[in-house]
């Protein structure tokens, strides 16, 4: 048993300080391409640290997205950089004009404020965590009292999308304020686009029925096990970005209203179901109980939808400068 | 003293190199890294800090915050690459302006 529980401080300490290091090499490596691979390396160890930290469903969250969709967003935006700045960041002779090394800007004087200041800080907060009870359930048991009324037995998802769903709301609106924000800027380059090879277009035609039904599977599973609208959309995000980088391009007419109605659908249930309980349960999305468990299966998947719309328009819009462009927009 | 107090010193160390990194480089795409980095750190102090139960099951409303809190991260990438891809078709270069012109 001692064997067991030192392994597991060994696994422990050996991942954080992997964590530290892989974190270290990505933000002060000479080549922003190698930064970004590790920083996608980076991603799955903090994948394999949720599942220590018994987060199963954070760290699917985490596969899709941190180690996949961040990874495919930095990468396209780097391609796309270099074409515009039409020099070679990413190349083995680094740019020289901006080495990673610390700018000149900063005088010893100015290095050692900052050493010290972010010592301090260091100590503060290490301080703060120290300081804290080293046993606390938190607020678990609440949730596991209230669970039964929640309509799912997943206590994750039924935080996300009972007990605290107005997060669940913002957080579809800042979903919806990063498309616009991004489509808001006008008037980058498009980038020249290369025909997929044909490995690519081939693993995608296998490879999206299965990400479909991975993706369809996480969101049911959700109410009783890890997974959710957020993986679910994640996964769908994904498939969309293979899809793109494999060619596909959506249809000019689907890219108008229909997608408009994915992008906005998720916000737009959890608004109108908001004020449909405000109106008639006086509290906002508090669901009745009979039909929670339905609610939530609806809003998820509308949710899904809107998530991997968003994160795929995201992409897009990132790596190829499209812009959305409508009848209305041009007359305007 | 438990595992996840291993995991949240380690998540605060990551906070830091981030933050290192966000004021230390120039170059935006470095900066965009750094505050990944940093998010990443805050949240592995959430997840740590709920796992103090011990055998018992985690608090799952940190767990529920940081899943939101990706994909939130996520979507503020995209919008800092494309603002950044807008400032270097301006500048032509992905720098933020200041002192560090050399």
């Amino acid at each position: 048993m001692d064997g067991i529980i030192f392994l597991q401080w060994a696994f422990d300490a050996v991942l954080g300080l992997g964590l530290l290091w892989l974190a270290w090499r990505a933000l002060n490596s000479s080549d922003l391409f190698k930064a970004i691979v590790l920083f996608i390396a980076f991603g799955l160890l903090m994948a394999l640290a949720w599942v220590r930290l018994n987060a199963s469903d954070v760290a699917l969250a985490e596969a899709a997205i941190g180690a996949g969709l961040t990874g495919a967003l930095l990468l396209a935006a780097l391609a796309r950089l270099e074409t515009m700045t039409d020099q070679n960041v990413s190349g083995v002779s680094a740019h020289p004009a901006h080495p990673p090394s610390p700018t000149p800007a900063g005088s010893r004087f100015s290095r050692g404020l900052l050493i010290l200041l972010l010592s301090a800080s260091t100590a503060g907060m290490g301080y703060a965590v120290w300081s804290l009870p080293s046993y606390s359930t938190g607020l678990s048991m609440d949730v596991a009292a209230h669970l039964d009324s929640s309509g799912v037995s997943n206590p994750v998802t039924a935080v996300l999308l009972n007990f605290r769903s107005y997060d669940t709301l913002l957080e579809m609106i800042v979903l919806l304020l990063a498309v616009l924000g991004v489509w808001s800027l006008d008037g980058l380059p498009p980038q020249p686009e290369k025909p997929p090879a044909t490995v690519l277009e081939t693993l995608s035609r296998f490879l999206t029925p299965v990400f479909i039904l991975v993706a369809a599977y996480l969101l049911w599973v959700g109410a009783d096990a890890p997974g959710g609208a957020f993986q679910a959309g994640s996964v769908l995000g994904a498939t969309g970005v293979l899809l793109l980088l494999s060619g596909w391009r959506p249809r000019a007419r689907l890219m108008q209203w229909p997608l408009r109605l994915a992008l906005t659908t998720g916000a737009g249930a959890f608004i109108l179901l908001g004020l449909l309980t405000l109106l008639l349960e006086k509290q906002l999305l508090a669901y009745p109980v009979a039909q929670a468990g339905r609610m939530i299966l609806l809003l998820e998947s509308l949710a899904t939808v809107s998530i991997a719309a968003t994160l795929a328009i995201l992409f897009l819009s990132v790596s190829s400068g499209h812009k959305m462009k409508t009848g209305k927009e041009e007359k305007e | 003293m438990t595992n996840a107090f291993l995991y949240a010193f380690a998540g605060i160390g990551l906070f830091v190199l981030g933050l290192h990194a966000l004021v230390v480089h120039a170059h935006v795409l470095r900066k965009i890294l750094a505050v990944n980095v940093m998010g990443s750190g805050v949240f592995l102090v959430l997840v740590a800090l709920a796992r103090r139960s011990g055998e018992a099951t985690s608090d799952p409303v940190p767990h529920a915050m940081v899943i939101t809190g990706i994909v939130v991260a996520v979507s503020a990438t995209a919008l800092a690459l494309a603002l950044m891809l807008k400032l270097a078709g301006k500048s032509g270069e992905a720098v933020l302006p200041g002192k560090h012109n050399d």
